[in-house]
């Protein structure tokens, strides 16, 4: 099998390096500024990051084309900023400002459906998938040649529900990738205790292709969703694919994850998926290190403007309470 | 105009529904080729074709879940729950996903769940329950349960039309039993409306569903001991018609309220204690309130005969509350 960092590279250009390596890095600053608020407790509520997550939330996304749409988790910041949505929205959310879709009626990356590219966050994990599947039924019913992709974690692949959102989306040959991120905890129970067996094998009860991809390597992330995207585009159904990680912090913030062993820690912070790429780029001639240092310096300034727009954007009128709990639009027929 | 039964009412109105918009799509568990459980889509399949009409496995939550996803990207989807029953298997999809989404931002969710709701038909603790007050307490939702063919087509046309989740309750024992006229074309039944189905001055019969039938009837036998009742058909559960409850209880000052799903928590409760707190010095009686006992819905007729409020029961409590 060849190398799928040349798989890849034989469809990115410079240009998409550049962009992948900025959404990644836009990702690890922006955590490392909420983490920050959080710290301050400017932030009331939890607080979630996806340290080591970053090359499979970019990755994966980044796979979509520009009409496709995506259902993203707690994890995938990187991923909703690939498809579009504002840094400042990520921290009004935290911060509970109206400058974010939920007014402040949701917290940490529930942001809310964005556009028709973006869906609602479900923290019933599982509970995405059937929807998924659902978004893909709708292109195929008006024959238009787009993708569903869900972003999820192992944990995940317990619940009843993904089980019924990947059987539908198999059944009816549906336009859905599914991206696991396997980042061997769900909150405190290790991977032996969420998953009997291998994860990519279960996928083959579904008659599902899957794979199993270095979730730390952005490039091989990229080239299997994108395989992955091109199988549902093409109408011969849905695919799934594995992305080994490790969660670097715990659940939350209010968690230290004592119960995850040190050296299994240090050893992927050795892999750390932001640092690995850089070193890539330079040592493949892609960027020298000046330019990796400025993107990252133009990345810093974008957070830096993103929380100063969501911290001037006014906390929600009480008098808003109880507005909006229906929709009054979208007329019919 | 032309007679049709309950159940030919709902088709219709789906059948309409279908043909005067491609977004709308119908799926569940046996709908396409079989033609539903109780064939109430019988036919669609052919007329509509095999991407319109979508056969499932047997899975509420994917179901309701792929509604959901439908409904995201543009499109009308009428979900079927082969018995209502079942919807409890879907229910974080509804509570958690369908009914929050336009308050977090998420977007509208214009799908209607169709489910074949009640008891009298024998179909024991799994295949006859009532479920409107499990999605009663939750805000988000639309539940709607017509009680004569001209409303079960009307308040499905709405319900469709509707941007929001709607639960369509439609009572098996109805489907066959009940015929009455119904417009042709798209005729809607506003949500949230309340119907009088029985003008009176002395009590205020507060009602839905199949219970609306047995109300009228025991409203005759009333009116033949000289009591004259009033009975609302409520049509619609959520948004509750508490404006017409209102008036009519302002004027009679007594006030039933029957409903065929449980006492405990139920609708009724809710009327109860709207009427209580907000019409008290009207009243010149208690509210009295039947509904089923707080018990599973059970199998042999005459354990399922003795679940259900009668006309009976019904009489009684009426001339009660008449004469307190």
């Amino acid at each position: 099998m060849a190398d799928p960092l040349v798989i890849a590279h034989a469809q990115l250009t410079t240009q998409d390096l550049e962009a992948l390596y900025r959404y990644m890095i836009l990702q690890r600053l922006a955590e490392d500024r909420v983490v920050k608020l959080y710290q301050s407790g400017a932030i009331v509520g939890a607080c979630f990051t996806g340290y080591g997550h970053e090359a499979i939330a970019v990755g994966a996304a980044y796979a979509l084309g520009p009409d496709d749409v995506a259902s993203t988790l707690h994890r995938d910041l990187g991923a909703r900023l690939v498809l579009g949505m504002p840094l400042g929205y990520y921290f009004a959310n935290f911060l509970g400002r109206t400058g974010s879709p939920s007014r402040g009626r949701e917290g940490n990356l529930h942001i809310g459906g964005l556009g028709p590219r973006i869906l609602l966050h479900t923290d019933f994990i599982g509970a995405t998938i059937p929807v998924a599947a659902g978004v893909a039924l709708g292109f195929t019913v008006r024959r238009e040649p787009r993708v569903a992709m869900a972003l999820f974690g192992e944990g995940t692949l317990a619940s009843g529900e993904f089980h019924e959102g990947a059987n539908l989306a198999a059944v009816l040959r549906l336009p859905v990738v599914l991206v696991c991120w396997n980042n061997q905890f769900a909150y405190s129970t290790p991977l032996a205790r969420e998953v009997a067996g291998p994860i990519v094998e279960r996928m083959a009860g579904y008659g599902m292709p899957a794979c199993s991809v270095d979730g730390n390597d952005v490039l091989a992330v990229y080239a299997a969703a994108k395989d992955a995207v091109d199988r549902a585009r093409r109408g011969d159904g849905p695919s799934f694919v594995e992305c080994r990680t490790m969660r670097m912090r715990g659940h939350s913030e209010a968690d230290d994850a004592f119960y995850v062993p040190k050296p299994l820690l240090d050893e992927w912070r050795r892999r750390d998926p932001v640092e690995r790429f850089e070193q890539h780029l330079v040592e493949r001639h892609v960027f020298g290190a000046d330019r990796l240092r400025s993107i990252r310096e133009t990345a810093l300034a974008d957070v830096d403007a993103a929380q100063a727009w969501a911290e001037a954007s006014p906390p929600p009128d009480p008098a808003e309470l109880s507005e909006r709990v229906y929709c009054e639009e979208r007329p019919w027929p | 105009m032309a007679v049709m039964t309950y159940l030919q009412a709902i088709a219709a109105g789906l059948r309409q529904a279908m043909q005067s918009d491609p977004s709308v799509i119908v799926l569940g568990e046996d709908v396409g080729v079989y033609g539903g459980a109780f064939k109430v889509t019988k036919g669609l399949l052919d007329e509509f074709g095999p991407s319109r009409v979508v056969d499932t496995p047997i899975s509420e939550a994917g179901i309701v879940g792929a509604a959901i996803g439908a409904s995201l990207v543009g499109l009308r989807p009428v979900a079927e729950m082969q018995f209502a029953d079942f919807i409890a298997t879907a229910f974080n999809q509804i509570i958690n996903v369908a009914a929050t989404s336009a308050y977090r931002g998420g977007g509208c969710v214009p799908i209607v769940i169709r489910a074949p709701c009640g008891a009298g038909t024998h179909g024991g603790p799994f295949h006859s329950q009532s479920i409107e007050a499990f999605f009663f307490h939750t805000p988000g939702l639309k539940i709607v349960i017509p009680a004569i063919p001209s409303d079960a087509k009307g308040l499905l046309l709405s319900s469709i039309a509707d941007p929001n989740p709607v639960i369509y309750l439609e009572h098996k024992a109805l489907y066959r039993s009940q015929q009455g006229e119904v417009e042709d074309g798209l005729t809607f039944v506003p949500l949230g409306k309340a119907a009088v189905r029985r003008s009176g001055t002395d009590l205020t019969v507060v009602t839905y569903g199949m219970m609306v039938h047995r109300c009228l009837e025991a409203a005759d036998a009333a009116a033949a001991q000289g009591v004259q009742a009033e009975v609302l058909d409520l049509r619609t559960l959520l948004p509750l018609d508490l404006e017409t409850i209102a008036a009519s209880v302002s004027r009679t000052s007594r006030v039933l309220i029957v409903h065929e799903d449980r006492l405990r928590g139920g609708v009724g409760a809710e009327i109860a204690a709207y009427l209580s707190e907000h019409l008290f010095t009207s009243l010149d009686a208690p509210i009295l309130r039947i509904g089923a006992p707080d018990i599973p819905v059970p199998y042999a007729p005459a354990l399922e005969g003795a679940y259900l409020p009668d006309v009976a029961r019904i009489l009684e409590a009426m001339l009660r509350v008449a004469r307190w």
